[in-house]
C-alpha cells in the first residue's frame, strides 16, 4: 500500500509575503502638482534593498492603505529606496503628506524586470508617457552605469504639457550627453515651448536605432503602448523584441488575491513587464 | 538658391518621395524652391490663400492657432521629414493654421497652384502623388485623435479632488482605504 | 494491515474521539438552515443521518428519506452544499497582521497560528481535489501563504465516496470523483444494505493507519469491496452533467461572442458561484484602525471578480460590462487556470450551478459556445 503523511510538506519555512518591512521616510521631493518622490531607508540601516530595474514594491501607511509603486531610483544604489508617486487616490494622497522621520511599511520588490541583460549589445529604444518614466528611470541609469555594453540608446518621453514633464533636469542632463538620444514631446504647449508638441509614437519614426537589432522597453498609458507597439512594427521591430509594464489592481502582489489578472498572467509576479508577444494575442481583447 | 539638379537630389532625400516614381518626383520639382526659414519666422498665416506647402528639410515648425487672451497655442511640430500643409488641395484653398520656425528651418517649398494643375492635366500623377499625400494626412488624423485622447492627464482627475476632499475631511478619524483600494 | 478494512458504522464515533484525544477539531457535515454545511462534530450523531439533497440549476433542498426504508440510517447520502472546506483553510474574513503605533511609527504584533489542528470528516472526491488545488494556489512559485500553509499541512483528511450523484454534479467528467483515488488519510465508502450500516475503510497515509489501530475492523471481503464500487458507479451512472474536456480550448478562442452577452443579460453580478466554488481564490484586503488610532489591522476578505471594483484601476474598472466579468470567471476556471497551476480550476462540483439564483450552467455555456461553433461549421447559419 502506497503510505503518504498526510501533513504535505512544502519544506523550510517561506516568510510571511503579506507582512512589510519597516521604512523611514529620508526624504520628499516635489516633482510635478501631484507627483512625489519618497526617498526609504530601511530601520535597520545596515540592511540594503537590492531590486531589479522594473520590479515594484507595496508601500503601506500605518491606518491608510496599501498600494503598489515601481522602484524609481537606481538599482546601484540600494541604500536608498526611491518611489515616484502620483496622488490619485486615497493611500498616495496621503503619501503625499509624509515628511522625513515617518515610518512606512514596504513589501517588496515584486514581478519581473526589464530585460537588461537581454538588450546588452542590442540598441534600446525606452518610449515612456507620463508618470510612466518613473518605472524606467532605474533602467536607464543602469544602462548609462554601463552605457559600452549597449548599443545606440534612445529616450522617447511624452508629456501632456510641458509643466508636466517628469524629471526635467535629469532629462535635459541625458539629452546633454553624446551618446543618447533623447527627444521629448508633449500633446499641448504655448508658443513659448521651443520643443516637439505631437503623440510620443511619433518619435519612432525619427532614426537612432536600428530596428532590427533592438529592444524597445515602453512604460505609459495602455492606449499609448498599444500605438507604440503599431508604430515600432512600422518601423520593423518584433513582438519579441518589446516589453511593455502593464499596470492593474494589486492587493497582495504575490498572485494570491487574483486582482491583476490579465487574461492567464498575474501582472504581479509573471509582469508587471511582459515581453510583449506573450500577450499580444490579449493586449487587444476588450475588458479582459 | 540650388540648382534644379541640386534640388532633385534634395527631393530623392526627403522621406515623402520613398516609393514615388521617378517621373512624378520630376514633375514635382519643376514646382519645387529650396527655402530657409529663421527662429520666429512664419512660413504660413492662417487665413492667407494657400497655394504652397512645405517639406521640411531640418528644423522645427509650430502648427498654432492664435487665440485671444492667451498666448498662441501649438497644436503639433513638425520636423525632419515631414509635410506641411495640406489647404493647397482642398477648396477653398485658405491656409488653417499659422505655421512658425522654431530655430532655423530648411525647408522645400512646393508651388500648389503649379502642382493642381499637372495632376489636373496628368491623372496618373494625380493619383500616385495623391495617395502619397493621403498616407501623411491619414497619419496625422490618427496622431491628432491620440493626441485629443488626452492620455497622460488623469483619467478622471475629479477623482483625485474627490479624495482629497474626503481625506481633508476625514483627516481626524483614522482613514479607511477607499473601496477601490487606489 | 490490509489495504481495504471494514468498519461498522458506531465505529465512526472512535474515529472522531480518536482524532479529538490527538487534539484535531473535528469539523464534518452538519444541517444548518436546511442545508449541509461544515462545522465541528463531536459525536456521530451530529451528523445530517437520513438527508438526500436536491440539487438543480438555483434549487436546493434538504428531504428526509422515508424512516421505514434503509437510507433513513445513511450519514452520507447527500453531496455537497454550499459551503466547502476552503473556508477553514482561507476563511472568508481573516485577519492577517496587526500593528501599533510605536517607536515614532508602527510595530507589527507577531504573528497568530491557530491551536488545533482540523480534522475535516466527510471530504468528497471534488472537495479533496479542490483542495489539492487550492494548494497550489498558495503555495506555487516564490510565494506562500503562511496561514493556508501551516493549516493545510496538519489537517486530518477522512474522504467519503459518493455512492449517489447530485442534481449538479459533473466530477466523473472532470476526471475527480466520484471515488477519491489519494490525498486523504482514510477513505470510507458507505454500505447500507440487509447485512447492516457499515464503511469500507481505505488507508492513505501513516497517521491514518495509526488511527485506525484504535478502531474494531476487519478485513474487508472482496463481495463488500465489489458492492462499494458498484456504490460509487452508481454514482457515476445517475451524474446528469458533464464537461467538455476541450472547454479550456473553446472558451480561448471566443473571447468575443454573443453568448457572453446572452449571459450577462441573466447573470445578476451576485458573485454567489465565486462564494460557493471550493477554488475560487481572490481576496482583498482593508485596512481597519481603531478610533484612537493606536491599532491597526489588515484585514483579508474573499471577494468576487463579479464585483465591479475587483478590475478598479485609477480610472475605472477594467471590465465594466456584466459579459466581460462572467467570461473572466468562467475562462479563469477552465482555461487561464491551467495556464497558472497547470490544473482546471473546475472539479465539477456543481455548486455554481445549483446556487446561482437563475440557475446558470457552466456546462452549458460551454455546450452553447461549442454548439454555436459547429453550428456555424456545418452551415446552420
Amino acid at each position: 500500500m502506497q503510505t503518504i503523511p498526510h501533513t504535505l510538506s512544502w519544506g523550510h519555512d517561506i516568510p510571511d509575503p503579506m507582512r512589510p518591512a519597516r521604512f523611514r521616510v529620508e526624504s520628499v521631493q516635489h516633482e510635478l502638482t501631484g507627483v512625489f518622490t519618497v526617498g526609504l531607508k530601511p530601520l535597520d540601516e545596515t540592511q540594503t534593498f537590492e531590486f531589479a530595474p522594473g520590479q515594484f514594491n507595496m508601500l503601506y501607511q500605518f491606518g491608510v492603505g496599501e498600494v503598489p509603486i515601481s522602484v524609481s531610483g537606481d538599482p546601484a544604489r540600494p541604500t536608498t529606496l526611491l518611489h515616484t508617486i502620483r496622488a490619485v487616490g486615497s493611500v498616495t494622497n496621503a503619501l503625499q503628506r509624509v515628511s522625513p522621520g515617518t515610518m512606512l511599511g514596504v513589501r517588496g520588490p515584486f514581478g519581473t524586470s526589464w530585460p537588461v541583460a537581454a538588450a546588452e549589445g542590442s540598441d534600446l529604444v525606452i518610449l515612456a508617457g507620463g508618470i510612466g518614466l518613473a518605472p524606467l528611470r532605474p533602467l536607464i541609469y543602469q544602462v548609462l552605469a554601463n552605457r559600452s555594453r549597449f548599443g545606440a540608446v534612445c529616450i522617447f518621453y511624452g508629456a501632456r504639457t510641458p509643466d508636466e514633464i517628469l524629471y526635467r533636469d535629469e532629462l535635459e542632463q541625458w539629452r546633454g550627453r553624446f551618446d543618447l538620444t533623447v527627444e521629448v514631446t508633449v500633446d499641448r504647449a504655448g508658443s513659448d515651448w521651443l520643443g516637439r508638441v505631437g503623440v510620443v509614437t511619433k518619435l519612432l519614426a525619427s532614426k537612432g536605432f536600428s530596428p532590427p537589432d533592438t529592444l524597445a522597453c515602453l512604460c505609459g498609458p495602455e492606449i499609448m503602448m498599444r500605438y507604440a507597439v503599431l508604430a515600432l512594427h512600422d518601423q520593423g521591430v518584433g513582438d519579441q523584441q518589446i516589453y511593455v509594464s502593464l499596470e492593474r489592481n494589486m492587493k497582495c502582489a504575490v498572485g494570491f488575491c487574483g486582482h491583476c489578472q490579465f487574461g492567464g498572467a498575474f501582472v504581479c509576479k509573471d509582469g508587471p513587464v511582459f515581453r510583449f508577444d506573450t500577450i499580444a494575442e490579449r493586449f487587444d481583447t476588450r475588458e479582459i | 538658391m540650388a540648382t534644379i539638379g541640386g534640388l532633385d537630389r534634395l527631393l530623392a532625400e526627403h522621406p515623402f518621395f520613398n516609393d514615388m516614381s521617378e517621373r512624378a518626383r520630376g514633375l514635382i520639382a519643376g514646382c519645387a524652391a529650396n527655402r530657409v526659414f529663421h527662429d520666429g519666422e512664419y512660413l504660413m498665416r492662417e487665413g492667407e490663400p494657400s497655394d504652397t506647402f512645405f517639406l521640411v528639410r531640418h528644423g522645427a515648425v509650430a502648427v498654432e492657432v492664435n487665440a485671444p487672451g492667451g498666448s498662441p497655442l501649438v497644436l503639433e511640430t513638425l520636423g525632419d521629414g515631414d509635410v506641411l500643409g495640406w489647404s493647397w488641395l482642398v477648396p477653398p484653398y485658405r491656409v488653417q493654421f499659422d505655421c512658425r520656425a522654431v530655430g532655423l528651418v530648411r525647408a522645400l517649398s512646393i508651388d500648389g497652384k503649379c502642382l493642381r494643375g499637372k495632376c489636373e492635366e496628368d491623372a496618373s500623377l494625380g493619383y500616385e502623388f495623391l495617395s502619397h499625400f493621403v498616407r501623411v494626412m491619414a497619419e496625422r488624423l490618427t496622431a491628432t485623435r491620440l493626441q485629443m485622447l488626452d492620455i497622460y492627464g488623469h483619467p478622471s482627475d475629479y477623482v483625485e479632488a474627490q479624495n482629497r476632499v474626503a481625506i481633508e475631511t476625514a483627516a481626524m478619524v483614522p482613514a479607511k482605504p477607499s473601496p477601490n483600494g487606489d | 494491515m490490509p489495504n481495504t478494512l471494514l468498519i461498522s458504522s458506531d465505529q465512526l464515533q472512535t474515529l472522531i474521539d480518536g482524532l479529538r484525544t490527538q487534539g484535531y477539531e473535528t469539523m464534518g457535515p452538519r444541517l444548518e438552515r436546511g442545508t449541509i454545511v461544515y462545522g465541528p462534530i463531536t459525536s456521530g450523531s451530529d451528523l445530517p443521518a437520513g438527508f438526500r439533497d436536491e440539487q438543480e440549476g438555483g434549487h436546493y433542498r434538504l428531504v428526509p428519506s422515508d424512516p421505514s426504508g434503509l437510507e433513513a440510517e445513511s450519514f452520507f447520502r447527500y453531496v455537497v452544499g454550499p459551503y466547502s472546506w476552503k473556508r477553514l483553510l482561507f476563511p472568508p474574513r481573516q485577519r492577517l497582521w496587526r500593528a501599533r503605533r510605536s517607536d515614532g511609527g508602527f510595530a507589527l504584533e507577531p504573528a497568530e497560528t491557530r491551536p488545533h489542528p482540523y480534522a475535516f470528516i466527510g471530504v468528497r472526491a471534488c472537495e479533496l481535489a479542490a483542495l489539492a488545488v487550492q494548494d497550489r494556489v498558495f503555495s506555487q512559485g516564490d510565494f506562500a501563504d503562511s496561514g493556508y500553509r501551516s493549516q493545510r499541512e496538519q489537517t486530518f483528511l477522512i474522504a467519503v465516496n459518493c455512492t449517489r450523484a447530485g442534481g449538479t454534479c459533473f466530477c466523473a467528467s472532470m476526471h475527480t470523483g466520484p471515488r477519491a483515488r489519494g490525498g486523504f488519510d482514510l477513505c470510507l465508502t458507505e454500505l447500507l444494505d440487509e447485512s447492516g450500516h457499515r464503511f469500507l475503510v481505505e488507508v492513505g497515509s501513516e497517521p491514518g493507519r495509526k488511527l485506525m489501530e484504535q478502531v474494531s475492523y476487519r478485513r474487508a471481503r472482496p463481495d463488500e469491496i465489489e458492492q462499494g464500487r458498484q456504490a460509487v458507479e452508481d454514482a457515476v451512472g445517475s451524474m446528469g452533467r458533464q464537461m467538455r474536456s476541450d472547454a479550456g480550448d473553446i472558451l480561448r478562442r471566443n473571447q468575443e461572442h454573443p453568448r457572453w452577452v446572452d449571459v450577462a443579460n441573466r447573470c445578476l453580478s451576485c458573485a454567489n458561484c465565486t462564494m460557493v466554488c471550493p477554488t475560487c481564490f481572490c481576496s482583498t484586503v482593508e485596512d481597519v484602525t481603531s478610533l484612537d488610532g493606536a491599532e491597526s489591522e489588515r484585514r483579508r476578505q474573499w471577494d468576487s471578480c463579479f464585483n465591479l471594483e475587483f478590475s478598479y484601476v485609477h480610472g475605472g474598472p477594467v471590465r465594466r460590462e456584466a459579459a466581460a466579468r462572467y467570461r473572466q470567471w468562467i475562462t479563469h476556471k477552465l482555461t487561464y487556470w491551467h495556464e497558472q497551476f497547470g490544473t482546471s480550476g473546475c472539479t465539477g462540483c456543481g455548486r455554481c450551478i445549483t446556487w446561482c439564483p437563475v440557475g446558470i450552467d457552466i456546462t452549458a455555456e460551454v455546450a452553447a459556445i461549442r454548439d454555436s461553433e459547429r453550428a456555424v461549421l456545418e452551415g446552420e447559419v
